[in-house]
């Protein structure tokens, strides 16, 4: 496969050099609940994510994975009727805390979504006008931001001719790293994959899994996917939801070898999802 | 298979297809006599004296200068006014408060305002603007022309606000876009080419009201650009002098009539024009 390799990037004043080593939990999840209106959608879900560490949320459709992920950055504040009691401890604060800033909160923890969601504008302009919301630069360094970004993303090769082409003018696996070239310039901590492959051709798919591979140096990876195989290729820990509660938790190669509960080796083995 | 049966539906089929097909063809049949009646009777008149020269008393020469002049300035004044009104209901309706009661009744008092008859909107101004300044006049014309083009304005931009996607709001958010910056830079920027339509559209149809502006701006013989005095405007122009014995009058009447469905023929055009290249992106 001809992916650049990712130039190295400067990591984020918070995210510490011994985080490289150990396991340390970027965000713990504690007896975390979720109600879209009266109806429970997760139920006391406890769970660490560890640093740059991926971790899978797998389970059949209706589970709570994508809920969970959007718990994490409260995604669902966009919505009325929708919300989350326990704790989740992020740097040693609980993000549902209300006086937590929404926007400097999804500046540390960025998501790409299943679908493409390129802004209707130049790629460029994609790319730069995150790096605007929280920095103010000279043009050049500016445009060096900007090839860091996509080099991450690996489509640097690709689009640096045409950096002022409308980004909805590329193709559906280009948009999606064009996504994660925006979410990786803003500088996060932690990177949400929500099913990031579901709407991408298999080429596409390996670009992006090469690419999560390659983030984990620097990030903190979650993926939610319905793919069991790209769940025991991206990540290392994985964790099992079945109707709302995590049933299992462990290292992505136990999981997929030596599930400990009977519903995961269920849902591996294909009997139901 | 029953022969019978499937006949049976071919015909059925023929038939309907028969009657759809004329009754399409009456309808534009119609358009095409009026159109065809416009361009007889108006291109006669057109010459350069109509943009020229001012309405003429019976019998004189003259043109229409001062009708476009006075419909160019209420329509331009009262797209000033409406416009910015109309997009911000909207997007209050489709951004900041599209979960509340308060957009549910706003988009029900606007519907009735999209489809009240505009002499009660002329009326309505006459009694809060023209009586109490004593005069017709202008501004209170480009006024009530306002009040036409809000309504479609909020209809139109909280229309196209909802259609662009929740993904494309979430992902702003997902990188910290404050929700003012999302609006202004992502959702105005993909529902554009949408709402420029809109102020073409509603352009359309202010351009042809003449009920309100009898209430309002009246009409001028003469040549006005005093938005605090009686104003000329073509519609008006058109009903006085159709309506008149004056063969002249009339001939002008017709070229008016055909400068303003040029008019508006052109704006719908472009405004469909602009539909379909954001369809085709």
């Amino acid at each position: 496969m001809n992916v650049a390799t990712p130039t190295p990037v400067t990591t984020h004043a918070s995210s510490t050099p011994e985080s490289r080593t150990g396991l340390r939990d970027k965000i713990a999840i504690r007896n975390l609940e979720f109600f879209y209106g009266d109806n429970r959608a997760l139920k006391n879900i406890t769970l660490p994510l560890y640093a740059n560490k991926a971790t899978a949320f797998i389970g059949p459709s209706g589970c709570g994975k994508s809920t969970l992920l959007r718990v994490l950055n409260r995604m669902y504040d966009l919505y009325p009727g929708q919300r989350a009691t326990g704790q989740v401890i992020f740097d040693g604060q609980n993000l549902l805390d209300a006086d937590v800033d929404l926007n400097l909160l999804r500046a540390r923890i960025g998501m790409v979504f299943q679908k493409p969601t390129p802004f209707p504008m130049t790629i460029y302009e994609n790319i730069a006008f995150g790096i605007r919301l929280y920095e103010r630069l000279p043009k050049s360094e500016m445009e060096g931001r900007v090839e860091q970004a996509l080099r991450r993303a690996a489509l640097w090769e690709e689009v640096k001719d045409k950096l002022n082409a409308n980004g909805l003018s590329l193709s559906g696996g280009q948009q999606q790293r064009l996504c994660i070239a925006r979410t990786v310039a803003v500088r996060p901590e932690v990177i949400l994959f929500d099913e990031p492959c579901s709407a991408l051709d298999p080429i596409s798919t390996a670009k992006i899994e090469e690419l999560i591979d390659a983030l984990k140096a620097d990030y903190t990876i979650t993926i939610v996917t319905h793919n069991m195989q790209q769940a025991a290729r991206v990540s290392e820990y994985t964790a099992f939801m079945y109707l709302g509660e995590l049933v299992e938790f462990d290292e992505t190669n136990k999981i997929f070898t030596s599930p400990s509960d009977r519903r995961t080796q269920d849902y591996i083995t294909g009997r139901f999802g | 298979m029953d022969a019978s049966l499937y006949n049976a539906r071919r015909r059925r089929n023929g038939l309907v297809k028969v009657v759809s097909v004329s009754a399409t063809l009456v309808g534009l049949a119609w358009l095409a006599i009026i159109l065809g009646v416009l361009l007889w009777h108006g291109f006669s008149g057109l010459s350069v004296s109509v943009f020229t020269e001012m309405t003429p008393p019976p019998g004189a020469a003259g043109g229409l200068l001062n009708a476009i002049v006075g419909s160019l300035m209420m329509t331009s004044l009262a797209v000033v006014i409406g416009t910015p009104i109309g997009i911000l209901a909207g997007t209050y309706m489709a951004e900041y408060g599209r979960h509340d009661k308060l957009t549910v009744v706003v988009r029900f008092i606007n519907d009735i305002l999209l489809s009240a008859p505009s002499i009660v909107v002329g009326l309505f101004i006459y009694e809060v603007m023209v009586r109490p300044l004593g005069h017709f006049s202008g501004i209170s014309g480009a006024v009530v022309l306002a009040v036409l083009v809000v309504p479609v304005m909020v209809r139109t931009t909280e229309d196209l606000l909802r259609l662009v996607p929740d993904t494309l709001r979430e992902a702003a958010a997902s990188i910290g876009l404050p929700r003012s910056l999302m609006i202004r830079r992502v959702a105005y920027r993909a529902a554009r080419a949408g709402i420029i339509t809109g102020v073409l559209l509603s352009i359309a149809r202010i351009s042809g009201e003449t009920a309100p502006l009898l209430f309002t701006a009246l009409n001028n013989q003469f040549f006005s650009t005093n938005l605090n005095a009686p104003m000329a405007s073509l519609p008006a122009v058109i009903f006085q002098f159709a309506l008149s014995p004056y063969k002249d009058w009339q001939s002008l009447a017709w070229t008016g009539a055909l400068m303003i469905t040029l008019a508006v023929l052109a704006l719908s055009i472009t405004a469909r024009s602009l539909t379909a290249t954001r369809k085709s992106q």
